[in-house]
């Protein structure tokens, strides 16, 4: 990462992760991992499965402890200032971490008198936050009945309770359908625009790119790049438009129309005969105009025009030349089933 | 836990970005009240887990009933003719028995509801918060007694009925504060069983295993004078043998400090070990 100098004052970094090492065994779960998240900004630690992420949340979160290597949060070290640490941090686990057989209130109630609020703090603080998170009608209910995403939401209110000053969300919509991801993601912006310091994992680019000012991507318990989410667009060779014609048979000769094209910059062109569309690598806005513009001039009625962004596993390849290690579970969040429970 | 005005009133002064400042002292211990504090909210969320799912009280419920009804009307006759009695003897010898054993067998419970709880995210948010990890357990082990208190009073009423004839009440609070102050001590053990093994279903086939031959080789349903002698070895040093004989003395009559004083050994030197074992393994399960 390019932000790495030795300051140890961690000054204007609400995490600040050195050299940080998890084995299990023979598992190299983090290995040598470096890391900085500047106060009120969205780091996205992005990679698949078996990378490490969750790993590194449970470190900074104080469950479980480095085999070396160092880290702060907020200005707390998580080996010798556990306590304090855990008075500014929020966390949300991969999976919900409320306790099911409450209601919800009950839940949020809980977690207020664990951070010492008074009784009557605790009260509306509860209420405030279910009223805010749009469950308010479902608080004397048991979070067991709770919907998936009413469930995360509820999640993300109990990890609000204590006004943390860093917020650790590990895979905030895995499981999650893509209407309630959106929801989630919607939650996760205004605890952002509070000012709240987030580091999230995800395996999904889509979530990086909506959440995130910053990315790590990580692999095999390593840092394989980092920097702004722009950039590393650049990099990855940002996003892919998906041209359907609305005749099947104008596939081939729109493929290679664009190809002959000449546009600034623009890659070549690859046929979906399956789906009946041509994939167009993009790098710039620019491009997509101009590539609209063509279409549209040649006379060409289309059926849709949509924009892509690269998968995982396609960062991955870009990024190392090898795919990513699980690509099993690149797939993105809406084909997987509910793991959440 | 009803509301009742706070005790806590400093907190209420303390800015809303840091609203438990008041509540830690400088390098962040937790005081007393704080422990207290959090104990008491986690045995809110442990009673409120019981008014969502009263069947959970079942065997709190049905346990002393179908116990008492076996053992006195299957057993009671032959075991009873040995005593020089009858029926009516061997109730006068299985209920404090029954009474001194509510306690370990709410102790079994407890581990496998605490291991439920790691296998959501709910102990990941706990261990993530700044409580003392020692209020988790507390509170289990306090909700625990509460239920073996409740089970104790239906034993009470059954045995009552079939019967039994207290001749000391006053001795009969005493075996049951002994029964839950041993009981307390066997919950150590099983909320360390309930944290390293990995699924509930295994921790409650290890509650049986090591909890069934200790009761039957102990004093608490037979005298051991007709046991081999082999086994008599065994059931001599059974702190159950003690702690129902302690029962049986305090309730009905006969001698009481050596079992008293074994039984009370047995109990502090259990915690002493068994207490921070699992403080331990729950501050540093991963």
């Amino acid at each position: 990462m390019k932000r790495i100098h030795d300051d140890p004052s961690g000054a204007g970094r609400a995490v600040s992760v050195r050299g940080l090492v998890k084995h299990y065994g023979e598992t190299k779960a983090l290995d040598g991992v470096d890391l900085d998240v500047r106060e009120g900004t969205v780091m996205g630690v992005l990679g698949p499965n078996g990378a490490g992420k969750t790993t590194l949340v449970r470190i900074l979160s104080t469950l479980i402890t480095p085999d070396a290597g160092r880290a702060t949060v907020a200005g707390y070290d998580v080996m010798g200032q556990p306590r304090q640490l855990r008075r500014v941090i929020g966390l949300t686990g991969q999976y919900a971490s409320v306790d099911e057989k409450l209601p919800g209130w009950e839940n949020l109630y809980l977690i207020g008198r664990l951070l010492d609020l008074s009784r009557k703090e605790a009260r509306s603080r509860a209420d405030e936050l279910l009223e805010r998170f749009s469950l308010t009608e479902a608080a004397r209910r048991p979070a067991g009945t709770y919907s998936g995403g009413m469930r995360r939401r509820l999640d993300l209110a109990a990890s609000m309770i204590g006004r943390p000053a860093v917020l650790f969300l590990d895979e905030p919509t895995t499981g999650l359908d893509p209407r309630t991801r959106n929801e989630v993601w919607d939650e996760v912006q205004r605890m952002v625009g509070d000012g709240v310091t987030v580091l999230l994992t995800t395996q999904y680019m889509e979530e990086a790119e909506q959440l995130a000012t910053e990315l790590t991507v990580v692999d095999r318990g390593k840092v394989i790049a980092g920097g702004g989410i722009e950039e590393l667009k650049a990099k990855v060779g940002g996003r892919t438009l998906r041209v359907r014609p609305a005749d099947p048979l104008h596939l081939r000769p729109l493929a290679a129309f664009l190809d002959e094209l000449g546009i600034t910059g623009l890659a070549s062109t690859t046929v979906d005969a399956e789906r009946g569309a041509v994939l167009v690598p993009i790098l710039s806005d620019e491009q997509l105009t101009a590539v609209v513009g063509a279409v549209t001039a040649r006379g060409i009625t289309l059926a849709s025009i949509t924009t892509e962004l690269p998968s995982l596993d396609e960062v991955f390849l870009s990024l190392t030349g090898h795919r990513a290690s699980a690509p099993q579970d690149a797939t993105p969040a809406d084909t997987r089933e509910e793991a959440a429970v | 836990m009803s509301a009742h005005p706070s005790t806590t009133a400093t907190l209420d002064q303390a800015p809303p970005a840091a609203p438990s400042a008041a509540a830690v002292t400088p390098d962040a211990r937790i005081s007393l009240r704080g422990h207290l504090r959090h104990t008491g909210a986690l045995v809110r969320r442990n009673l409120l887990w019981i008014r969502q799912d009263p069947e959970s009280m079942f065997d709190a419920v049905l346990f002393p009933v179908v116990f008492t009804l076996l053992f006195v009307y299957v057993f009671g006759g032959s075991i009873g003719q040995s005593l020089g009695g009858g029926q009516q003897a061997y109730v006068q010898y299985v209920v404090p028995g029954l009474m001194a054993m509510m306690g370990m067998n709410m102790a079994q419970g407890v581990g496998t509801g605490f291991n439920q709880d790691f296998n959501s995210g709910v102990m990941d948010r706990f261990r993530s918060l700044p409580i003392g990890r020692g209020s988790v357990l507390f509170a289990k082990i306090a909700v625990e007694l509460l239920r073996m208190l409740f089970a104790t009073v239906v034993l009470l009423v059954v045995a009552l009925l079939v019967g039994f004839d207290i001749t000391d009440w006053g001795g009969l609070l005493a075996s049951v504060g002994l029964s839950a102050v041993f009981g307390s001590a066997l919950m150590w053990v099983f909320l360390t069983l309930g944290v390293i093994m990995k699924s509930a279903q295994s921790v409650q086939a290890m509650g049986f295993l090591v909890l069934m031959p200790l009761q039957f080789g102990s004093s608490i349903f037979a005298p051991t004078q007709s046991m081999p002698g082999w086994l008599q070895g065994f059931t001599d040093y059974n702190p159950l043998s003690s702690l129902a004989d302690t029962a049986r003395g305090l309730m009905v009559g006969g001698p009481v400090a050596h079992d008293l004083w074994v039984t009370l050994a047995w109990s502090v030197a259990l915690t002493a070990v068994m207490a921070p074992v699992a403080i331990h393994k729950f501050r540093t399960k991963s």
